[in-house]
């Protein structure tokens, strides 16, 4: 059967309320207006303003809010209706959330989850158009998750709930839409997916491709229609950007001795520039070729929607990346 | 001892509630309890002083000289059950909530035996199992934490409250009037206090504050002002309010006194305020002084004061010894508990290796 990114998210919410009755969702219009993205439809209806909590638009208070209510033993899942908006609460993530378990000397933990869409969706112009998965994958405490289809969405979303750690889980609001193959294990309602571990999606021998989130479709995309160029690609998906699977990347750059990141956010300090520092570090002796980045332009995101297209990575620009790097 | 006193406390200012009545009951042995306590945190704090000045004591370091009454009343008023949360002047509250002195002298010298095992410091101090959270080193960012703590015990529908602490100087944050309109929203039984020394660090009150009635400024929340260097004045007040926020959710109380000290231990104290400001606060409203007035007029034995004087003094003094000696945490402490669930987690080294951290809360390995 198929599902949508955003029913997988709102079937993981949904069983993991009814599971733990310390779960409980707060954020702007999460209840009445059915979320902002409609990741929380029906939840208010069946779960009540106690456990579904609409909050004002207020996100240093309320995202202060859910990690003090963490601190005490709830388990909040914080939506962001985008993550822009969390740089009003930021301090309270890696302040507070991040950090007290290791001031607190163990004493203190933060079971939560920060989540909403992330990066740029489509005409929203600069201020609501950004990737923060550098910023939050920087900070020693969090975990940093990325789901791409609908089985990422139910297994990792899931996961993040049950852990005892403030997870932030980067969504994207294009792919809510999308429609992925599921298989019965995924619908599962104990399904969670291992923090911490890449997928290999698809594999090859020539060139690996490394993505998160709605760069993986590109990816895949690229991947069939270089194959019938002859240039078979390996497509790593993170899953996971904190903690990050080296190992994933590391062994499949030993087999195809080209690697290639692709990514939305702006390239310097980007969760790309890790990637190739990983693989310089080490398997710097299999490399045929540097290491090449496909990135996010380095500009406040334009309007117009012929700016706009130029300002993030298309198709045609990692095609055209990974047949020069096949020929190196 | 159990002969009730009757006192008639400073009477207390009202915003859109009705205020307590001033008259308060106590006892001798009850203020002898609030005597003994304020000492110790008096006598820890200038230990403090004077091992910050020894050297021994690293970074930031902000004493609560001063403002004893404060967190004294609020205790008295309070259980353990109650959660409570502060700013980086946080060391008594160590002691508060069942910490030792020996704890405290540890944790600022960074030791293995400190209150947070020499990974907080100063500003870092909690007691989970008593439900102290802290130790905030960022002004403004328990007042949310608070009404958090507050919005779990009514989740849980535990008849208890949450007291966020925080200084006039925080008292401009915006996250404060965020947290505030939705602890009223959502009527969560937090007790704002407002411990007014009327200097935000260096810039006093009516230099940061356009209305420095603290006690006003939630608006549609109500509000309750005390002499906070009276133990007793505190103590009514905050009883009050807790039978308030438990049954009708936020209320702000804003606590009068004064600290001693400058505002950390890089602050002398004496470039935005006078000599004689501090002198005649320490002359004439001491929340030491005050209670030891009270217990001599009250017929309590002049010697037996002394006897509890010394044995502070001792306790105190001791405790900075043990501390000293105490060893300094290992080297492996430093990968614990950056994760509760560390699985695939490998943590980067100075040298470029990698640590798998663990999850160790009672540091047993």
């Amino acid at each position: 059967s198929e599902m949508t990114v955003r029913d997988a998210l709102n079937s993981a919410l949904d069983e993991e309320l009814a599971r733990d009755d310390k779960v409980y969702i707060l954020g702007e219009e999460v209840g009445e207006y059915q979320g902002a993205y409609k990741i929380t439809r029906g939840l208010l209806q069946k779960y009540g303003a106690d456990r579904v909590k609409d909050t004002p638009i207020t996100e240093a208070g309320f995202c202060g809010i859910a990690v003090g209510s963490a601190f005490a033993g709830l388990k909040p899942v914080c939506e962001f209706m985008t993550f822009n908006f969390a740089m009003q609460g930021i301090d309270q993530i890696i302040n507070s959330a991040a950090k007290t378990l290791y001031m607190s000397a163990g004493q203190i933990s933060c079971p939560i989850v920060f989540r909403g869409p992330n990066g740029a969706a489509a005409g929203v112009a600069a201020q609501h158009s950004q990737c923060f998965a550098a910023w939050y994958s920087h900070c020693p405490g969090l975990k940093v998750l990325a789901p791409y289809d609908a089985e990422d969405a139910r297994g990792l979303l899931k996961a993040a709930i049950r852990d005892p750690d403030p997870v932030v889980f980067l969504e994207n609001e294009i792919l809510y839409g999308q429609s992925f193959p599921v298989t019965p294990e995924v619908l599962d309602k104990d399904f969670t997916l291992p923090i911490g571990k890449a997928k290999l999606m698809r594999k090859g021998k020539d060139l690996t491709l490394v993505a998160f989130s709605k760069m993986v479709g590109y990816c895949l995309t690229v991947a069939e229609k270089l194959s019938k160029e002859g240039i078979e690609i390996e497509v790593i998906n993170l899953r996971s950007i904190k903690p990050l699977d080296r190992e994933t990347i590391v062994n499949s750059v030993r087999k195809t001795h080209r690697a290639m990141f692709v990514e939305e956010g702006w390239p310097q300090c980007g969760v790309g520039s890790e990637i190739v520092t990983v693989i310089q570090e080490h398997a710097f002796d299999e490399l045929d070729a540097p290491v090449v980045r496909v990135t996010g332009a380095e500009i406040p995101m334009p309007y117009a929607a012929n700016l706009e297209i130029q300002a993030l990575p298309q198709i045609d620009d990692i095609i055209t990346a990974a047949r020069k790097l096949a020929k190196k | 001892a159990s002969d009730k006193i009757l006192i008639e406390v400073q009477p207390f200012s009202a915003h859109k509630i009705e205020a307590p009545s001033n008259k308060v009951e106590t006892t001798l042995s009850e203020l002898r309890a609030h005597y003994l306590f304020m000492y110790r945190m008096r006598r820890m704090e200038i230990a403090a002083d004077m091992m910050y000045k020894a050297k021994l004591i690293r970074g930031f370091c902000h004493l609560y000289d001063g403002q004893e009454a404060v967190l004294t009343g609020i205790e008295a008023a309070l259980t353990k059950q109650d959660s409570i949360v502060t700013s980086y002047r946080d060391h008594c509250h160590h002691i508060s909530r069942g910490g030792t002195i020996e704890e405290v002298m540890a944790e600022l010298f960074g030791r293995s035996t400190g209150a947070t095992k020499g990974l907080g410091g100063s500003m870092h101090m909690y007691n989970r199992k008593a439900n102290f959270y802290g130790g905030n080193g960022i002004v403004g960012a328990q007042i949310p934490l608070g009404a958090g703590l507050a919005f779990a015990h009514k989740y849980r529908k535990e008849p208890n409250v949450a007291i966020t602490m925080y200084g006039d100087g925080a008292a401009n944050q915006g996250q404060k009037y965020e947290a505030l309109n939705m602890a009223a929203l959502w009527n969560i039984p937090i007790i704002f206090v407002c411990e007014n020394n009327h200097y935000g660090m260096g810039t006093a009150e009516w230099r940061h504050a356009k209305n420095s009635s603290f006690y006003t400024r939630g608006d549609f929340v109500p509000g309750l002002k005390a002499d906070g260097m009276d133990v007793l004045a505190v103590k009514q007040v905050v009883s009050y309010a807790k039978k308030y926020a438990l049954e009708h959710g936020p209320i702000i109380l804003e606590l009068d006194t004064y600290r001693y000290h400058g505002h950390s231990m890089s602050d002398p104290g004496s470039t935005y305020r006078s000599r004689d400001e501090i002198n005649a606060m320490r002359t004439e409203r001491d929340p030491i002084e005050r209670v030891k007035k009270l217990l001599l007029a009250n017929g309590f034995d002049a010697a037996e004061l002394k006897k509890m004087d010394k044995e502070v003094k001792k306790e105190v003094d001791d405790a900075v010894e043990k501390a000293k000696a105490a060893p300094i945490p290992p080297d492996h402490w430093l990968w614990k508990n950056v994760y509760a669930a560390p699985a695939n987690t490998e943590l980067r080294k100075v040298d470029g290796g990698y640590n798998t951290p663990d999850y160790d809360p009672e540091y047993k390995n």
